[in-house]
């Protein structure tokens, strides 16, 4: 409850700057230019496709790449929005108003969590549109639309905890984005290392975020890939608690 | 009485540096607590670990019963915070900003409209509640802060340096709401405006370096500052010997010539004797004053007195 009222401050404030409404201006305008190359590109194999049994059809070849396309927007935006949430509370001392309400450390937390999520949500929901203006002239795989919609809202989940540890840590909100996207990126590529010699190691393989987005937005929805978002999101936030946890401890 | 605050052996380093050293005390319902003490004795590290945002070192605190580590939420419920500077977002109105504090604080619905509207009308807000606190001067931002503090009545109220930055006439209505904030509830302030104390405490705490090295009541402290010290001037040589004799004297210094400090027993007013001694003695009095000692004396004496012992 205590972390709905904070959550609610927090969207409130993101929605009173600009930051929050250009970046939903400018991800809707990148993303829509992509869904309509995509478009194009569908149109111009289409001929070619009717031939082969069991092709491709129009949920993998428009809205999946979509997605994956979002998927790496969200990695450049995500660091964006998470830089301040707890960084700067503390440098303008506002987080001791929050320390000395009755709340406990681990609901300011979840409330951030959930006021950015909140955020991601309403990207998400204006990227959906997108693909769903397609059922005006066709048919989708809605099944496979929504393991989309699922994988990206898992992946937001994470890029978002993730993004609040690294606010939790660092001092200045411009070192918590560059911090947190440098940690995305390693975890988006790091199954890069070995993967053309054909001998990747399968740990990295089972760490790199990209395998289990990929995995989801091919509609394959699978315990293994939800299990590692679910304990991605749980680890940062409990860090991010300890480590907001430790300001009371500090020095 | 009820005794809403205890601190117990409280200590709290940072590194090797010891800011708050062995501090224990209790305050009562209905006390206003003074914290005096120069820059950097531990005055705010004392009252941020009252408040549950510092975990002191070694100690125990207590707040209405509740420990501020064990059962922290019970403990906040019953404190209201305003910290040196004030917790205020800049980007919101005054009444969001207050709603918002007041939903923080778990009251219902129904009580937060008339709680900020309390608590606007208490602080002189009651025209800027449209504001953005932005744009607010630093005496409304203290204002908003101090609001910000009272608005959910809690029992316990801590205040660290709540008028900095006002002005002369909205200090006096502070100093005010803080004599009637202390009948129902503990207040707490720091502040090195030492008339302040004077003027609305009930209890004042000196702390120097870690160390609390007064504790007294204000009451105990103004007969601590009633004079013990008379000054005496003569057109004439006073014969020094004679005043000596005289009994509760302590020691008599020669200030200028014919000008002396004569230092006495507290509790005895020696005018009459010495005003007496001089006309029959023929000295040709010209000046008899008791002197009195002000706050400013006894905390320089108190803090001073810390330094020689190390």
């Amino acid at each position: 409850m205590n972390s709905f009222i904070i959550a609610s401050r927090e969207l409130r404030s993101l929605f009173l700057s600009p930051l929050a409404w250009t970046m939903l201006g400018v991800t809707q305008l990148i993303l829509a230019y992509m869904f309509l190359t995509q478009i194009d590109y569908y149109l111009t194999i289409q001929p070619k496709l009717v031939g082969i049994p069991g092709a491709p059809g129009v949920t993998d070849l428009i809205v999946a790449p979509l997605f994956g396309n979002s998927a790496i927007i969200l990695l450049l935006i995500t660091p964006l929005l998470t830089m301040r949430v707890i960084s700067d509370e503390r440098r303008n001392k506002t987080i001791s108003l929050l320390f000395s309400a009755p709340i406990s450390i681990t609901e300011i937390v979840l409330g951030k969590f959930l006021a950015i999520f909140a955020f991601l949500l309403i990207i998400l929901f204006s990227i959906a549109l997108m693909p769903l203006s397609l059922l005006t002239v066709g048919d989708l795989d809605i099944g496979k639309l929504a393991a989309c919609l699922l994988a990206m809202a898992l992946l937001m989940a994470s890029f978002n905890a993730l993004g609040l540890y690294m606010s939790a840590i660092a001092s200045q909100p411009t070192v918590a984005a560059v911090g947190s996207f440098g940690a995305l990126l390693l975890l988006w590529i790091i199954d890069w290392a070995g993967s053309n010699s054909g001998n990747s190691s399968s740990l990295f393989e089972y760490i790199s975020i990209m395998r289990h987005f990929e995995n989801l937005l091919r509609g394959l929805i699978n315990t293994t890939d939800i299990i590692y978002f679910i304990l991605f999101i749980a680890s940062f936030l409990i860090l991010s608690i300890r480590r907001l946890d430790n300001d009371r401890l500090q020095k | 009485m009820s005794t809403l605050i205890e601190v117990k052996n409280l200590s709290r380093q940072f590194g090797a540096l010891c800011v708050v050293d062995d501090v224990t005390f209790s305050l009562d319902k209905g006390e206003v607590l003074g914290f005096l003490g120069p820059n950097g004795a531990g005055k705010s590290t004392t009252m941020k670990m009252i408040c549950g945002n510092l975990t002191p070192t070694v100690g125990e605190i207590k707040i209405g019963g509740y420990d501020i580590i064990d059962q922290p939420k019970l403990a906040k419920a019953e404190l209201g915070f305003l910290p040196e500077i004030p917790p205020l977002y800049p980007d919101l109105t005054v009444d969001e900003f207050l709603f918002y504090c007041a939903k923080l604080h778990g009251l219902k619905n129904t009580a937060i409209k008339k709680a900020v509207e309390q608590g606007k009308e208490k602080c002189g807000l009651s025209d800027t509640g449209s504001r953005l606190i932005t744009n607010l001067s630093k005496g409304y931002q203290q204002r908003v802060g101090i609001a910000q503090a009272i608005l959910h009545s809690p029992s316990v109220i801590i205040l660290d340096e709540p008028t900095v930055g006002l002005d002369p006439i909205q200090i006096l209505e502070i100093r005010q709401l803080i004599r009637e904030l202390g009948q129902q509830h503990s207040v707490i302030l720091s502040t090195h405006i030492l008339p302040e104390v004077q003027q609305s405490c009930s209890r004042v705490q000196i702390i120097h370096q870690g160390k609390l090295v007064l504790n007294e009541s204000v009451e105990g402290l103004t007969q601590q500052m009633s004079s013990s010290s008379l000054i005496l001037r003569c057109r004439q040589q006073a014969d020094i010997n004679t005043l000596q004799n005289l009994a509760h004297v302590d020691t008599i210094d020669t200030l200028e010539p014919y000008r002396y400090r004569i230092h006495h027993a507290q509790d005895v007013n020696l005018a009459e004797v010495i005003a007496e001694l001089a006309v029959n003695k023929g000295w040709g009095l010209l000046e008899l004053t008791p002197e009195k000692h002000d706050m400013e004396h006894i905390f320089l004496s108190m803090t001073q007195q810390a330094d020689n012992n190390e």
